[in-house]
């Protein structure tokens, strides 16, 4: 394949991992910034959805299009229940200490992680895509006639990965509408801003940090359930969402949306180039590198606030 | 008394800050505390709103016990707060502030409106971000947002801190009104010739105790008083 194609192609495998990055990465984003915890266990959230998602689609087997969106409405819901029940038991007993709080999610990280090696088993499991049409695209050549459209072997893409785009974008556009529009989105800005000022002003903060834990679970839940038919739901899969989502947030901004949207496209998009043209591993490398620089240059990240 | 503390033991963690102390407040009665830095005014605010750890005693509002609840639920019975500094949500705009103060009381647009009315200037700025405002507009609107929950009880920490002589006959102005109309007001305040002018009752706060619960013409006839207990 051409260079040009071939790009085309590396583009649009990175914008579907951007996309899920994005939902991932928002949830961590929205956890640290509201709650300021760590949740190492980010990733196991994210990969308790996918299992889930195999689960739920399971249960309809010869309907995979009804397995699927059961999938969806059910596996997202029922982690953020997850997440909502250890935040009441564990890191409220805590006083959602910064510090205590990373130990407690480590902790909850190798639980989750274990349960389900002993429930789910060791394989890889897959979840069958509701629709997956091959779309072919067209490329532009030059022909001592002119501009022609030829479809080149290889670039393509599929509906079903066009829609991990569009109700990744979906999703993470009705985040920021909460956060920017509504009541519940200025309830939590506030807690963000100033606990103790949030309290004097009737916010239950204790009340607002679980439901941000389990906002910030399910959406990496949701972000899991997309991409399962794509990839594969396993018991190991939470590593490489959990690292790439700090990486976002550290580029981003701890604790910016806005941020970490356009660092999530970034590092999705840069990581589905290199990852396609030179090795998925150069990619980490690249990705980890930015964000050493990031935190040297501008901790407060690229496009987080200024340090005083 | 429309708030009674008795006994009252607080502070944060392991230090201790009020030991034992009593206050009342009536409606429209403004009462102005006054102490040396690390007396246990602020924390006294703090405890009422539930935001020290109260070790000992009672708090009552209109009979209620309220030393018991939690935080958030207190605002909700009528008690508002001017913190020191200001503390707005300084990224949030100005109206985006006082949505939260409603948020804590009964949402009335009526009250939202006068409190409004009262710093007129904040009109022409609700869309401008809080942290932008200059410290007058801050302190307006710190007020205007504890305004818009509908005290009954306001507790005011340094109001005129840092300000020009013209914003701090604003809110002193402010503060009176409030409690002709019927709000009871704790005020804590380092201009004592500030406090004199609208205080019905002044209480000195020593080491955590209260030392001295009296009037303002007993001060202005004993000088020796503000030097014994503020120091200046």
């Amino acid at each position: 394949m051409e260079f040009g194609p071939h790009l085309i192609l590396a583009l649009l495998e990175g914008l579907v991992q951007a996309s899920v990055l994005m939902l991932t990465a928002l949830g961590l984003s929205l956890v640290f910034g509201v709650m300021r915890v760590v949740n190492v266990a980010h990733g196991e959230f994210f990969m308790l959805g996918a299992v889930l998602a195999h689960v739920v689609a399971g249960w309809f087997g010869a309907h995979p299009a009804l397995g699927f969106i059961a999938a969806l409405l059910l596996a997202p819901p029922l982690v953020a229940l997850a997440a909502l029940a250890f935040d009441r038991t564990v890191l409220h007993r805590l006083g959602h200490d910064p510090e205590r709080t990373i130990v407690a999610t480590i902790g909850l990280l190798y639980v989750i992680q274990q349960l389900t090696l002993m429930t789910f088993g060791p394989e890889a499991r897959p979840v069958t895509a509701p629709f997956n049409h091959r779309i072919a695209i067209p490329w532009i050549e030059t022909t001592a006639a002119g501009l022609s459209f030829y479809f080149p072997w290889g670039l393509s893409t599929t509906s079903y990965k066009l829609f991990v785009v569009v109700a990744a974008f979906a999703a993470s556009a009705g985040v920021w509408l909460m956060m920017a529009r509504g009541r519940v989105g200025l309830v939590l800005r506030a807690t963000q801003l100033d606990r103790e000022t949030a309290q004097a002003f009737a916010i239950p903060v204790h009340q607002v940090y679980g439901f941000v834990f389990a906002l910030g679970a399910g959406l990496a839940a949701l972000g899991a359930v997309l991409v399962v038919p794509i990839r594969q739901a396993h018991y190991l899969m939470g590593g490489d969402p959990l690292l790439l989502s700090f990486i976002v947030v550290i580029i981003g901004g701890l604790g910016s949306l806005r941020g970490t949207v356009w660092a999530a496209l970034l590092i999705g998009m840069s990581d589905g180039i290199v990852s396609v043209f030179f090795s998925p591993t150069l990619a980490k490398i690249l990705a980890t590198l930015l964000v050493a620089l990031v935190l040297v240059y501008r901790p407060g990240g690229l496009f987080g606030a200024k340090p005083a | 008394m429309m708030l009674e503390l008795r006994d009252i033991d607080a502070g944060y963690g392991t230090v201790q800050v009020l030991r034992g102390l009593s206050l009342q407040l009536a409606a429209g009665e403004v009462l102005c505390l006054l102490g040396r830095n690390g007396a246990g005014k602020t924390t006294l605010m703090k405890t009422i709103l539930g935001l020290a750890d109260r070790r000992a005693g009672s708090i009552r509002l209109d009979g209620v016990e309220i030393g018991t609840m939690p935080a958030y639920r207190i605002p909700r019975l009528g008690v508002g707060y001017v913190p020191q500094g200001r503390r707005l949500f300084g990224e949030m705009t100005v109206a985006e502030n006082l949505r939260i103060g409603q948020l804590a009381g009964d949402g009335d647009e009526a009250t939202r409106n006068s409190a409004l009315a009262m710093f007129p200037r904040l009109e022409e700025r609700l869309g401008q971000r809080a942290d932008t405002l200059s410290g007058g507009e801050q302190q307006m609107l710190a007020m205007a947002r504890a305004l818009c929950l509908g005290p009954r009880v306001l507790l005011l920490d340094e109001p005129t801190e840092g300000l020009q002589p013209s914003m701090i006959a604003l809110i002193r102005d402010a503060a009176s009104a409030l409690a002709a109309g019927g709000v009871a007001v704790l005020l804590v305040e380092q201009r004592v010739e500030a406090v004199l002018e609208i205080a019905d009752r002044v209480a000195f706060l020593e080491n955590g105790r209260l030392a001295l619960d009296t009037t303002p013409d007993a001060l202005r006839a004993d000088e020796s008083l503000v030097h014994r207990y503020v120091g200046v």
